[in-house]
């Protein structure tokens, strides 16, 4: 630290660092709440809806929402554009 | 009965076994029975951290097995009254460390004892579950840096599901302890601050050890750093005990030390 670093651009990296842990420490919360079996039930729902529609693993969610007392499972497969057979 | 204190972090490196060591010493100096245990099987530390290494006879899992009784591996610390370290073995498997066996050596310990602090390995494996499994309070040791605050809201799930406390449907009590901080960086705005930490993790502050000479030092001659009363590092852990009692004492090193005209014109 001196004259010469008061001219050097300063970015505020430790914001950036705030950002980044807020999404994903939320991320994380969120799906610590969740069931161990998530994942191979993603793989076994992404097997299932290849049987009729070409989808990648990426555009099929699985959400576990809390709602009160009420646990809500929630599938998301997002289709592709155009169905092509 | 005792209180048991978990020190963790999920990360390493992050001052663990060096809080562990300082806020033992701390409360054996407050004239508290205190016993300090390392988890770490395999990677033994906190013997050196103590100053303790050269006197190592029987270790956790020797008692936990049989081998030994508590009498006979405890460690009496040379400066500090009522301050006793048990060592972790350096030769077992991690799996030595029994649930059971582990839940018979605390409950001896917390007879006998005020305090048992448990010093967490780091991960979220074996060693660091045995370490935080019965324990009611628990300390999160966290630098300011992304890795490090990301593992300790992990061990903090953890903490408030697979502990025996969180089972029973109670809670542990968490307290954040924040490490190897430097005031002077978060002011130039490259470093969490202690507030952005606080925020993300939103458990109780126990404390802010600056970044330190003195914590090297202090390792390197097997003196707990809490010892260095010169040292600031020595004077956070002081004011962490004393909050861990319950005492209500106001932050301190949380400004950078302000530089004369010299040091700021030509650095330093």
């Amino acid at each position: 630290m001196g004259i010469f670093s008061y001219f050097r651009s300063k970015k505020n990296t430790a914001e950036v660092a705030k950002n980044r842990l807020q999404i994903i420490v939320a991320h994380e919360r969120a799906q610590a709440g969740g069931y161990d079996f998530l994942p191979q039930l993603r793989h076994e729902l992404l097997q299932v809806v290849q049987k009729y529609v070409h989808v990648e693993l990426e555009n099929i969610r699985i959400d576990v929402n809390r709602d009160g007392d009420c646990e809500v499972l929630e599938f998301n497969v997002l289709l592709p554009d155009k169905i092509t057979k | 009965m005792g209180k048991i204190i978990v020190v963790t972090s999920g990360k390493g490196g992050v001052g663990k076994t060096t809080s562990s060591a300082s806020l033992a010493t701390g409360l054996a100096r407050r004239g508290f029975q205190v016993a300090v245990l390392d988890f770490d099987v395999g990677l033994r530390n906190l013997d050196l951290i103590m100053g303790c290494e050269r006197r190592v006879v029987y270790d956790f899992v020797n008692v936990i097995q049989g081998d030994a009784t508590l009498h006979q591996a405890l460690i009496r610390d040379k400066r500090v009254e009522n301050l006793y370290i048990l060592p972790a073995s350096q030769t077992k498997d991690k799996e030595a460390l029994r649930i059971d066996g582990v839940e018979k050596v605390l409950l001896e310990l917390s007879e006998r004892f005020d305090y048992v602090i448990c010093d967490s390995p780091a991960g979220i494996e074996h060693g660091a579950l045995a370490a935080m499994y019965f324990a009611d309070e628990a300390v999160v040791v966290t630098n300011p840096e992304v890795s490090s605050v990301r593992d300790s809201d992990r061990v903090l799930g953890l903490l408030q599901s697979k502990t025996k406390k969180a089972k029973e449907g109670q809670n542990i009590k968490e307290h954040l302890l924040l490490t190897r901080y430097d005031p002077e960086r978060v002011s130039r705005g490259e470093m969490l601050s202690v507030g952005d930490v606080e925020e993300i993790l939103a458990i109780p502050l126990l404390g802010v050890v600056p970044e330190s000479k003195a914590v090297l030092s202090a390792s390197n001659a097997g003196e707990p750093v809490i010892l260095d009363e010169t040292s600031d590092a020595g004077q956070a852990y002081t004011d962490a005990v004393l909050r861990l009692l319950g005492e209500d004492v106001p932050h301190r090193f949380l400004a950078p030390v302000k530089k004369g005209f010299f040091a700021r014109i030509f650095g330093g």
